[in-house]
């Protein structure tokens, strides 16, 4: 993820693991408190109806019904994201997204977007490692309208230069606003780059600058013709649809896009067995407030063993979850050294994932005896392990979410099309509530154990940057990576 | 923009009923056995019960010199109730994955609850004893007070923060509206427990209390739940008289040197109240120049023609006493002294042109269409009742609202954009702009 550590910045906020084209819209997934590869339904309630096609030319398409309003989610997942980058390219999958919304010679610049605001539409994309995506949000009767569009865009884009220039500064300004103006920001991208030692998951999402500025209309046409494609793509419809209706639109848009020969399968470097703990300060003058942030390479949904990701879930809720998680109790209840800390993992990543611990120490608490702080507590955990009755009521939690989720129609959709995404099936969602349950407290300290082992983490301290502070120099304000390169 | 309240009017909720029969939605007015009124609509797709409440006096009803009382309290009421201390009451809640919030605006106290419909008579409960017998356990608010001047400090360095607080200060310099809700690094370690208290036992009373409830749930099981959580509260609230709020700055900039590359804006200007007749014309006119997704005039001319940046926008805010237009973009500094004389001279074209025919029908049919995405959850339609009843737009505004956007006229949306965007305008700005200096004029 790199490009946002949303849940550090704030107590109870969410881990938000994708860059969105517009700031706007970004509100619609947060609300959710979203849990990675949740839910589709509660055990004990009988299970929504979950229809997944797949037509001849290879694109998926999966409808969650909810009839409710008379609106539907429509979105279009492609298989591609910031991973997929060539080196030297990095940020071309965010900003080939921005360019998406440039036109095609159907439907020049403007027009999709003028027409779903004609609508009452809403719509954005967003840009992870793996994925990319594309959603409207519109009444239900404009559906077979917005899937038209979406199918033209697939593979009928026209970029000139007039447009994609101002578009490339916007994505500069758009790195400014995330990660530039943010030293939290900018310290999740070093523990990133210092965690991951061959992955591409190692570049931020919205690219390095030196590199962004580089980026062209070639290399977006490039990118977008190796891996925009109909069997590539899965198309998510949650809201007031009938499968089959939305079925027949599907084919008679989507399903009219030739597939692309010759597409290859997601294949990128692996990490190598981690050997060596890491540690890295980040000094910046606007820094008020120390951090101590670790993220351990941990498996994800995809690379666990069965029952494995289920059992780090629960250990991160345990752990680091509302104010009775172990952290939050030890550092910053029972023996205040912290004003907040927690836990949080991410299983839905394609190749390995990261499990996180964060601190903010109290005043006058160094970072390195708030870190030996939260070592002991992790300690306990992988030695002592946790009780049945912690275990109960994480899993209460966890799988209480799936139900609060079912009221949200734009929620399930984002699930299923993560799910999807990183290798997961529809049944794998929706078996995600008695996975949790069937997690046992053995389980839990086993994934402590294995996996919770310094040797597999980066710990990234943020610190003032008094002597810059006091000088007033300018130079914080360029990433060390880019050089003091500035447009 | 943080601090821009995102302006949807009145996006409510009746405008269900009759779009579609098969998801028609109903309000019901009910009145609990004790009296409390509220707003009902039952949903029995999913099993849970979303309730939204608003008490009147938000953080207006903060001391002066203790800005951030209001804020406290409602970081702290789920820290310990009754006989139950922080660790238990946590418990409670997690156990039946209970969702209590509370949160403070300048006007008004917000609440909200989601619980799953097995739960909610303990979810109910523990939200009488937070309402009716907070601890405020030293302990709890000394952590809770923690947090919050540990989030201030940050807020020191952050140009979003910066440039939002000197248009607040600058806008309301004597009026507890140029404060900031969550206070500052001098007001909130002196605020007392004993402020805590008498917050709560000021505010929190069953007149000038607001409810929206939605779920699986019927009028009768409602009204005793409504008893429950909210009965044992005092029948009226000891608010202090709040003064008439007068907007001031108009005309100035002020820039704010902050060493970040990129620098922030926020402008703004006096707004068209929410009762005023204009309201319609100023929320389709705001929506034509900043509003929208991918639409806007600012949109088009700050971000898709020159890439100045990432984001533009610009809403309507409104108060009890005092209505704005505000918005904010985020820019490079050799580029932010351009970035504003765009915006400058978009509003003042639309104040003198105002819009077209095309964007007047573009704009109409984009709010009626958009307004349902804004009641598809049961917690979305809680808290748009609640806005509407706050708004005292009626129960049938969801029916009437689009009657009312289709009534106004061309000469309405040109004569409402003279008068919305024909005043001056506040600007502030955090960064280091390019040739772009402080000014009074």
């Amino acid at each position: 993820m790199g490009a946002i550590h949303a849940r550090i910045q704030g107590f109870r906020q969410v881990n938000l693991t994708s860059v969105f084209s517009r700031a706007i819209a970004v509100t619609l997934f947060v609300a959710a408190g979203f849990v990675p590869l949740s839910p589709a339904t509660a055990a004990d309630k009988p299970a929504l109806t979950v229809s997944h096609f797949k037509l001849d030319n290879g694109i998926e398409l999966v409808v969650i019904p909810d009839r409710r309003a008379p609106v539907v989610t429509h979105m279009i997942w492609y298989k591609v994201g910031a991973a997929d980058e060539t080196p030297g390219k990095s940020g071309l999958a965010h900003f080939l997204e921005h360019l998406l919304f440039k036109g095609t010679a159907k439907n020049p610049a403007g027009h999709f977007s003028s027409v779903v605001a004609r609508m009452g539409g809403q719509e954005n994309a967003f840009t992870s490692n793996d994925y990319t995506g594309y959603y409207q949000r519109v009444p239900g009767e404009k559906l077979k309208a917005v899937m038209d569009f979406e199918a033209d865009r697939m593979t009928g884009l026209v970029l000139t230069d007039a447009v994609v220039l101002p578009e490339r500064d916007v994505i500069l300004e758009e790195r400014n606003q995330r990660m530039e103006n943010n030293p939290r920001a900018r310290l999740g991208e070093q523990i990133d780059a210092a965690l991951f030692l061959n992955s591409p998951y190692g570049r931020p999402i919205i690219g390095w600058r030196h590199e962004m500025e580089g980026l062209t209309r070639e290399d977006a046409i490039a990118f977008y013709k190796r891996f925009y494609a109909p069997n590539n793509a899965v198309v998510i419809v949650a809201g007031d649809v009938d499968p089959q209706q939305a079925l027949t639109f599907a084919r008679e848009t989507y399903g009219q896009i030739k597939p692309l020969a010759g597409l290859l399968p997601r294949s990128r470097p692996q990490e190598p067995p981690p050997a060596a703990a890491r540690s890295l300060t980040l000094a910046d003058p606007r820094v008020e407030q120390p951090l101590m942030q670790r993220s351990y390479l941990v498996p994800s949904f995809r690379l666990g063993k069965a029952g494995e990701t289920e059992a780090l879930e629960v250990l991160a809720h345990v752990l680091g979850t509302g104010s009775n998680s172990r952290l939050y109790r030890a550092l910053v209840v029972d023996k205040p050294v912290a004003v907040s800390a927690g836990a949080y993992y991410d299983s839905s990543a394609y190749d390995m994932a990261k499990f996180s611990v964060y601190g903010v120490p109290a005043r006058g608490v160094s970072l390195t005896d708030l870190e030996a702080a939260a070592d002991a507590v992790i300690a306990a955990v992988a030695e002592g392990g946790v009780t049945d009755d912690e275990i109960e009521r994480s899993k209460s939690r966890l799988i209480a979410d799936a139900i609060y989720a079912q009221d949200n129609q734009a929620t399930m959709a984002r699930w299923y099309g993560q799910a999807l995404m990183s290798g997961a099936t529809v049944e794998d969602v929706q078996k995600w509530p008695e996975r949790i349950r069937a997690v046992t407290a053995a389980q839990v300290q086993d994934v402590a154990r294995a996996w919770l082992d310094k040797r597999r983490s980066v710990t990234g301290y943020l610190v003032k940057d008094e002597t810059a502070a006091a000088a007033g120099k300018a130079e914080q304000v360029v990433p060390a990576s880019a050089g003091g390169k500035r447009s | 923009m943080k601090r821009v309240i995102a302006a949807v009017a009145g996006a409510a909720v009746v405008a269900l009923v009759g779009m579609t029969p098969a998801a028609a939605v109903t309000i019901e007015k009910i009145v609990s056995p004790k009296g409390i009124k509220a707003w009902l609509v039952r949903e029995k797709t999913v099993p849970l019960v979303a309730m939204s409440y608003a008490f009147a006096g938000g953080s207006v009803q903060d001391d002066a010199a203790k800005s951030g009382t209001a804020n406290l309290v409602a970081s702290t009421l789920d820290e310990g109730a009754g006989e139950l201390d922080s660790k238990a009451f946590q418990d409670r809640l997690e156990r039946r994955a209970i969702e209590l919030s509370f949160s403070a605006t300048r006007d008004q106290f917000y609440g909200s609850l989601r619980v799953l419909n097995d739960n909610r008579d303990e979810a109910f409960d523990l939200l009488r004893l937070a309402l009716s017998q907070p601890r405020f356990d030293a302990d709890a608010v000394e952590r809770v007070r923690a947090q919050q001047i540990s989030a201030l400090r940050r807020d020191t360095t952050n140009p979003n923060n910066i440039a939002s607080r000197a248009w607040w200060s600058t806008a309301f310099p004597d009026h507890p509206y140029g404060r900031e809700t969550k206070g500052s690094l001098d007001s909130v370690p002196s605020i007392a427990i004993a402020d805590l208290r008498d917050y709560a036992r000021r505010v929190f009373a069953r007149n000038d209390l607001t409810i929206s409830i939605v779920g699986d749930i019927d009028a009768k099981a409602a009204g005793d739940l409504i008893d429950k959580a909210f009965g044992s509260l005092p029948e009226k609230n000891d608010l202090r008289p709040v003064p008439e709020a007068k907007l001031a700055g108009l005309g100035r900039r002020i820039v704010t040197e902050v060493d970040v590359p990129q620098a922030v804006i926020t402008f703004g200007g006096a707004g068209i109240q929410r009762s005023d007749p204009d309201f319609m014309a100023a929320y389709i006119v705001n929506h034509i120049l900043g509003g929208g997704t991918f639409s806007s005039r600012l949109y088009k001319e700050v971000r898709e023609k020159r890439g100045l940046a990432y984001g533009v926008s610009e809403s309507l805010v409104w108060f009890k006493s005092a209505a704005l237009y505000m918005g904010g973009t985020a820019t490079r500094a050799d580029r932010t002294a351009e970035a504003l004389s765009i915006i400058e001279a978009e509003t003042k074209r639309m104040a003198e042109e105002g819009p077209t025919a095309d964007e007047l029908a573009a704009a109409k049919d984009y709010l009626k269409g958009a307004y349902p995405l804004s009641l598809d959850t049961s917690s979305k339609i809680a808290g748009q009742l609640t806005q509407i009843q706050l708004d005292n737009l009626g129960i049938d505004y969801i029916d009437r609202r689009a009657a009312m956007i289709d009534a106004v006229t061309l000469a309405d949306a040109k004569r409402v954009a003279k008068r919305l965007f024909g005043g001056g305008m506040l600007v502030t700005v955090a960064g280091r702009p390019k040739g772009l200096a402080s000014s009074t004029q």
